[in-house]
């Protein structure tokens, strides 16, 4: 199944994207990984306040059959989080780059979105 | 540390690998887990119809002047009661009650008896059955096992009578007395005619719905399989997976072995008693089995629903109630049918009545359940 990756995003190898508005990024998981977890029933949010390290797990998704952790890509505050997806989790699988997105935080270090991948990158990385 | 094993394939590999199945390890099984959305496939078998490949299943052939009082000592239902051409659901015991293994016991001729197994416990049920063989001094007995030369699918969903009748169109020749697939009575087991090649249809299932269990050779399956597809577009067959196989025997709360099932739980404990028949002499794990019978055992299997918003419950999650952790989920999901958290656990006797409130811990976060009434799921009438 082809999937679609905006080039305008970045992504980490985990499958996250990350939109970056100044400094603050948005961030929610790719096309590719709805896909791959499929029904998706349940996301766990942070706590809006909370602070997070690049890497860091800081949400969980859940689909069916499976519980899956989101890492962060980047390190920083949360400064709000999807509550739509509290009733509907399956909007990230029906638009996983807009309404499907998880939370925003304020950047500790805008650096660290440049070591994630481009849309290109990605693309190569899931061999779409 | 033992060696890693490949992983094994059913005749049905390639055909699951073109319909773009997801594959997973399934219990040394490369299973297809889903096709498209373990959602879509619930609900396609609870409307219509489905198709699951079971071949990992295993099956034993027990035959003989001795076949039936071997049986009826190593299980707990009646098999006296069988007619050739009937099944039962029963349980295979330990001494101490412990269920090795869950199976249905199909009676295929006066002395002849067909046991279809769980995949993961065909090494454990045949060196058990074995050694109560030999214990028993051979007792007039043959037993074989047929897992790796037969396959089997199931058909299952309101829509699956009529195809059957359509994919055999003629009677049943050998067991039961049935013109057509759909006139077997529950748990009836007749052989009927694809072509020329005899195939074992019974009526039996895993999901709460109507359907039918189909035993056929290895070298019949796939032919099977693509003919079922072909007839069964009309009647909205498709293909599904162990994943929402998973979820619909969890909605009819129908154990899983080595989730609600093990050596160590009794079928007492796990809810399934019905099965053990106390009136028919002695047999493995009697004494324990009439205790708790009689006396209510100590832990049950307590079916739950989840109250309020929450993440969905998974198997080997804390249950708590009264402010202390009192047991353990054995298997838990969302529900398709009623979009709700659901699961089964086992705690003590005095926590799994229903309407008993208890809480379910997901990541150190701890979710309201209720303990509902079995099944979970009820098909409105």
């Amino acid at each position: 199944m082809s999937s679609e990756i905006p080039a305008e995003l970045k992504f980490a190898k985990s499958h996250e994207w990350l939109r970056l508005d100044g400094e603050v990024g948005t961030v929610g998981i790719s096309d590719h990984a709805q896909q791959e977890l499929t029904d998706i029933v349940f996301v766990e949010l942070p706590e809006v306040g909370a602070t997070f390290g690049a890497g860091d797990e800081i949400a969980t998704v859940e689909s069916v059959k499976t519980a899956s952790p989101i890492y962060t890509p980047v390190g920083g505050e949360v400064i709000e989080v999807n509550t739509a997806l509290e009733d509907n989790p399956a909007k990230v699988n029906d638009e996983p780059y807009e309404g499907g997105w998880f939370f925003k935080l304020r950047l500790s270090n805008a650096s660290e979105a440049d070591a994630l991948l481009d849309a290109g990158q990605y693309k190569a990385q899931i061999g779409s | 540390m033992q060696a890693e094993m490949p992983l094994k394939r059913t005749a049905l590999f390639e055909i699951h690998q073109r319909a773009g199945a997801r594959l997973v390890d399934f219990g040394c099984w490369e299973m297809p887990v889903q096709y498209d959305s373990i959602v879509e496939e619930h609900l396609n078998v609870r409307r219509s119809v489905g198709i699951f490949d079971i071949s990992h299943m295993g099956e034993v052939t027990v035959n003989g002047p001795g076949a039936k009082d071997f049986l009826n000592r190593v299980l707990t239902n009646d098999i006296s009661k069988l007619f050739p051409g009937q099944g039962q659901y029963t349980i295979m015991c330990n001494e101490q009650g412990g269920a090795i293994d869950d199976l249905y016991a199909y009676r295929t001729a006066a002395q002849d008896y067909l046991l279809v197994i769980n995949a993961s416990r065909i090494d454990d049920d045949m060196a058990w059955l074995e050694s109560q063989l030999e214990s028993a001094g051979g007792a007039d007995v043959t037993m074989k096992n047929e897992s790796d030369t037969l396959s089997a699918v199931a058909i299952q969903g309101p829509n699956s009578p009529p195809l059957l009748d359509l994919l055999f169109p003629g009677p049943s020749i050998v067991e039961t007395f049935a013109d057509r697939p759909s006139d077997l009575q529950k748990n009836d087991l007749g052989t009927f005619l694809f072509g020329s090649s005899e195939i074992r249809v019974s009526r039996t299932g895993y999901t709460g719905e109507d359907g039918f269990e189909l035993i056929a050779p290895n070298e019949l399956i796939v032919p099977l399989w693509e003919k079922a597809l072909a007839m069964g577009a009309d009647f909205g067959l498709k293909p599904i997976g162990l994943g929402a196989r998973d979820t619909l025997r969890t909605e009819m709360c129908y154990p899983l072995y080595g989730h609600e099932l093990n050596t160590d739980t009794t079928p007492i404990e796990a809810g399934i008693g019905f099965f053990v028949a106390l009136d028919k002499g002695n047999f493995n794990g009697r004494d324990t089995l009439a205790s708790q019978k009689a006396d209510g055992p100590g832990r049950k299997l307590a079916a739950f629903k989840m109250t309020g918003k929450s993440a969905p419950p998974r198997p080997h999650y804390a249950v708590h109630a009264d402010g202390k952790k009192i047991g353990e989920t054995t298997s838990g999901t969302v529900s398709p049918s009623m979009n709700v958290g659901i699961g089964l656990a086992h705690v003590p006797a005095e926590y799994a009545k229903v309407e008993q409130e208890i809480e379910i811990e997901i990541r150190n976060r701890r979710y309201p359940a209720v303990v509902v009434r079995k099944p979970i799921y009820k098909k409105l009438a």
